[in-house]
């Protein structure tokens, strides 16, 4: 059924338009205008600027990645007991805002959020004081966990599904309590839908010049921001190169430290 | 109690899912331009949407790209996995591990990779370059659904018609491609919608003048919102419901037969 | 052994609209080995999973040790269940799995290192303390189940179909093995198979269910030569159920044809069921049999023939040493003892068990 060629098309593809662009990506990070290997761009994220914009992700990412994996847990462990009985039906409710267009859906948070926006509207409604949210990094954490939310719920979910309700029978049957079933055997046991569903919501956080512009006024610099900018009105490649270099390294680390308390190393997704 | 808890948390969410999607819903209907103001129920910003060329050409050229990128990535992709089945633990392992880089890359690396290489090969950026990034980082969803069906295979009915007499293009087209039908399917579905729903890659390869939809939104935030965006949310979020209604219901059905 | 441990009184558990125990009651005694057989369905893991408290019966009570523990949660009882699929905790190492319910109960480090030694020592798996339990094959692994469940010292274990994923010969070596680990152990197991020669060779009483009520209730002798109905007796080895009439204390009437039989109290020209095991009946060329026909097939199964012989309007299946080839003209012959007379079925439930059997 098939042979080994079949794949050579796609493993041609890959190393044209993924391998080729990532070497393309470290060439420019770390040669100068002369094509001489120089560590300066990449070195830039030390400036100031930088570095501050590379924190400020760091823990606006760390911040959305918790708070969903606090909402996600709780909500994944509900769905699954529900779709026992109602198939996929509030599962799919659950993915459907997910498959509308991201930008639109953060650009009707804006509306939501802004001064003069539906929230504000609401509160003052009810007599309570407005409050200024929109603009602020509390803005931009909002978006990044609802953008992101369906990320961590699915993996999640998966997992959960396949640990049988047998496990947790057997851990009732030898004396577990609720609470004690599920810190030794639920949750340890959904640990690469965990680790799978931080990869998931922590890197396109890390990443993101969208959220931060939408939500954020343009005030607010993530390093997604500043790479973007390099790019787009700066036209310095080589800076942006070097910057997403420092990027990738700093996420491939993160996931490697992640990867330990995975330890089947399975990718559910 | 514990029962109401659930319930009470389960509703919270799904506000929070659907707030925005709802707050879009109402305001592409209200006639006054503002954002808090009810000017009264209009049409009006969808009757702007069908005559303003920009929005419709952006839509076009969305599809288009949506569909031509999901197309040629199930046809690569499926390939590939028939393939990849083939191949020995090394060079497999090899193979999967490149396929999920697109996957688990920053979607801004993968654009930026993508647009330094065509500027350095000095390929003008164009429909064309979004096409092909699109197909790039649409194949490892196409593998992804595909791959465990294929697993599935294990050869088995393939060697069946071809014991029954069939020549291994037959067998191939009328045995294989059926049997992987499913997931090449939900590959596509996936594929398309990861196109449609793509901004930040397309951000970053797309020439001069050319717009899909999410970049036209993106343009469109910088001059402040125009509720004709309103009424295309709300026109696409239909559209993308009645789509995954058709995609659950199907395979549901086809489901309780097998049981 | 002759204490009551468990009591179930008026046992009823509907799922939805669907009765799956109607008022059961059972009871099983100190250090027995009780099997609960039936085939798929019939309610005998409900009844388990009843014991077990893993499911709340509508109603009725289960009595452990002379208290109540009907609403008594799993993590509180005495007992342990070693499940169908055996339900490892993949992400622990064996050692983890049977320290689990030591660990819950706080007891020291020595203490349960000994016991997960004594434990493995027990099930025949010295030394594998460490490895992972997806290492581990089918067999091993259920070892590994019994093993958890056995170190928390529980005066029952529950078994729910255990070797139902193990090959054959596996199967048969578990069966000894299980029989073995009782004796040492001294506890009362509960036990659940549809697989008949399982629960011969381990039980000393076989329940045999179906459709939520309890058919017949005895040791494995009992069970296999006076079954009650028609139900156990398809169920329970190969046989020949046919029409009879009892004419009168210990003479029955079969195909038109009187056989004397030791079977009393039924009354006069009462219709009834008769059951006659394949391996009873004694085929022979002369003429003496009270009924007469020809072999209509023949199938060599080893240990013995298996013929099917036309007589009397019925087909009899019939286990033979001897060989007699298809269309050979033979006598059947049943000795009195042999012959196994029950009443037809009276209630609804037990119409429906015999089209169902």
């Amino acid at each position: 059924m098939g042979k080994k060629s079949f794949a050579l098309p796609y493993v041609v593809w890959m190393i044209g338009f993924t391998i080729i662009p990532l070497a393309m990506i470290v060439y420019y990070g770390l040669t100068d205008h002369t094509g001489a290997f120089t560590f300066a761009n990449a070195a830039q994220i030390l400036t100031q600027e930088h570095a501050k914009a590379l924190w400020l992700s760091v823990g606006l990412s760390v911040i959305s990645t918790l708070i969903c994996l606090l909402l996600a847990y709780p909500l994944a462990m509900i769905l699954k007991g529900i779709s026992k009985n109602q198939n996929s039906l509030i599962v799919f409710i659950f993915i459907l805002p997910m498959w509308m267009n991201s930008l639109l859906r953060t650009m009707a948070w804006q509306t939501i959020l802004s001064n003069q926006g539906v929230l504000n509207a609401v509160l003052s409604f009810l007599g309570l004081p407005t409050v200024r949210i929109i603009n602020t990094s509390g803005a931009i954490i909002f978006g990044m966990v609802y953008d992101f939310l369906p990320f961590m719920v699915l993996p999640i979910y998966n997992v959960l599904l396949k640990i049988g309700q047998d496990k947790v029978d057997a851990a009732r049957d030898l004396g577990a309590n609720g609470v004690q079933t599920f810190f030794r055997v639920i949750f340890p046991m959904s640990m690469p839908g965990v680790v799978s569903g931080i990869t998931m919501v922590f890197v396109p956080s890390m990443t993101t010049f969208v959220i931060s512009n939408l939500l954020g006024g343009g005030k607010i610099l993530l390093i997604g921001n500043v790479i973007e900018q390099a790019f787009t009105s700066g036209s310095n490649w080589r800076l942006g190169s070097g910057l997403s270099l420092v990027l990738m390294i700093f996420i491939f680390i993160s996931m490697a430290v992640l990867a330990k308390y995975d330890p089947e190393g399975s990718n559910v997704i | 109690m514990k029962n109401t808890m659930k319930k009470i948390y389960l509703i919270l969410m799904l506000f929070y899912l659907y707030a925005p999607i709802m707050v879009l819903v109402v305001l592409s209907f209200n006639e006054a331009r503002s954002r808090v103001v009810w000017g009264g129920f209009s049409l009006k910003w969808y009757k702007d949407l069908f005559t303003n060329q920009a929005v419709l050409s952006a839509l076009r050229t969305t599809l288009v790209i949506a569909f031509v990128s999901a197309l040629a990535a199930t046809v690569l992709g499926t390939l590939a996995c028939l393939g990849i089945n083939r191949m020995r633990r090394a060079p497999r392992t090899i193979v999967m591990g490149m396929n999920n880089i697109p996957m688990m890359n920053a979607d801004i690396v993968t654009g930026i990779s993508l647009m330094l290489c065509f500027m350095a090969f000095g390929v003008t950026l164009s429909l064309n370059t979004v096409l092909l990034a699109h197909i790039t980082f649409n194949v490892p969803y196409v593998i992804l659904s595909v791959m465990p069906k294929v697993r599935q295979m294990e050869g088995s009915t393939y060697e069946a018609a071809l014991d029954l007499g069939a020549s291994p293009v037959y067998a191939f087209f009328k045995v294989v491609v059926p049997d992987l039908l499913p997931g090449i399917l939900s590959g596509f579905l996936m594929a398309f919608t990861m196109s449609l729903d793509d901004f930040v890659i397309t951000h970053f390869t797309t020439g001069a003048g050319v717009n899909t939809l999410s970049t036209l939104v993106y343009s469109e935030v910088r001059r402040g919102i125009k509720p004709t965006m309103y009424a295309l949310s709300t026109l696409m979020f239909v559209s993308v419901l009645v789509l995954l209604i058709l995609i659950n219901v199907r395979p549901q059905k086809k489901k309780d037969v097998v049981e | 052994m002759d204490r009551t441990l468990i009591s179930l009184v008026d046992i009823s558990k509907k799922f939805g609209d669907t009765m799956v125990l109607d008022e059961l009651n059972l009871t099983v005694r100190e250090n027995e080995f009780v099997t609960l057989l039936g085939p798929s369905g019939c309610g005998k893991t409900t009844t388990l999973r009843i014991i077990g408290g893993f499911v709340q019966p509508s109603a009725g009570r289960v009595i452990f040790d002379g208290k109540d523990i009907t609403k008594l949660p799993p993590n509180k009882r005495a007992l342990n269940t070693v499940f169908q699929k055996y339900a490892l905790f993949t992400h622990m190492n064996i050692a983890d799995n049977i320290a689990f319910g030591l660990t819950i109960k706080g007891k020291s480090k020595a203490y349960i290192q000994d016991k997960i030694r004594y434990a493995l020592k027990l099930v025949n798996l010295d030394g594998y303390e460490n490895r992972s339990v997806e290492a581990l094959s089918g067999g091993q692994q259920q070892r590994v189940a019994i093993a958890r469940a056995i170190v928390n010292e529980p005066k029952v274990l529950l078994l729910d179909e255990p070797l139902g994923a193990l090959d054959l010969k596996l199967r048969q070596d578990m069966q000894y093995e299980l029989i073995r680990m009782k004796r040492e152990l001294g506890i009362t197991f509960i036990y659940v198979t549809h697989d008949q020669e399982e629960a011969l060779t381990m039980s000393d009483t076989i329940v045999v269910m179906n459709q939520g009520y309890i058919q017949q209730m005895g040791t494995p002798e009992q069970i296999y030569n006076e079954p009650e109905n028609a139900f156990v007796a398809d169920f329970i080895g190969e046989s020949n159920i046919v029409d009879g009439i009892m004419l009168e204390d210990k003479l029955v009437e079969i195909c038109g044809v009187k056989f004397p039989c030791v079977d009393e109290g039924f009354g006069q020209n009462k219709p009834v069921d008769v059951v006659i095991r394949p391996e009873d009946i004694r085929l022979s060329e002369t003429e003496e049999g009270l009924l007469r026909g020809e072999v209509t097939h023949l199938i060599f199964k080893g240990v013995h023939y298996e013929m099917e012989v036309m007589a009397g309007g019925h087909e009899w299946l019939v286990h033979s040493t001897k060989c007699f080839p298809v269309g050979t003209q033979v006598s059947l012959r049943v000795k009195p003892f042999d012959i196994q007379i029950m009443n037809k079925p009276a209630s609804e439930d037990e119409m429906a068990v015999e089209v169902d059997g």
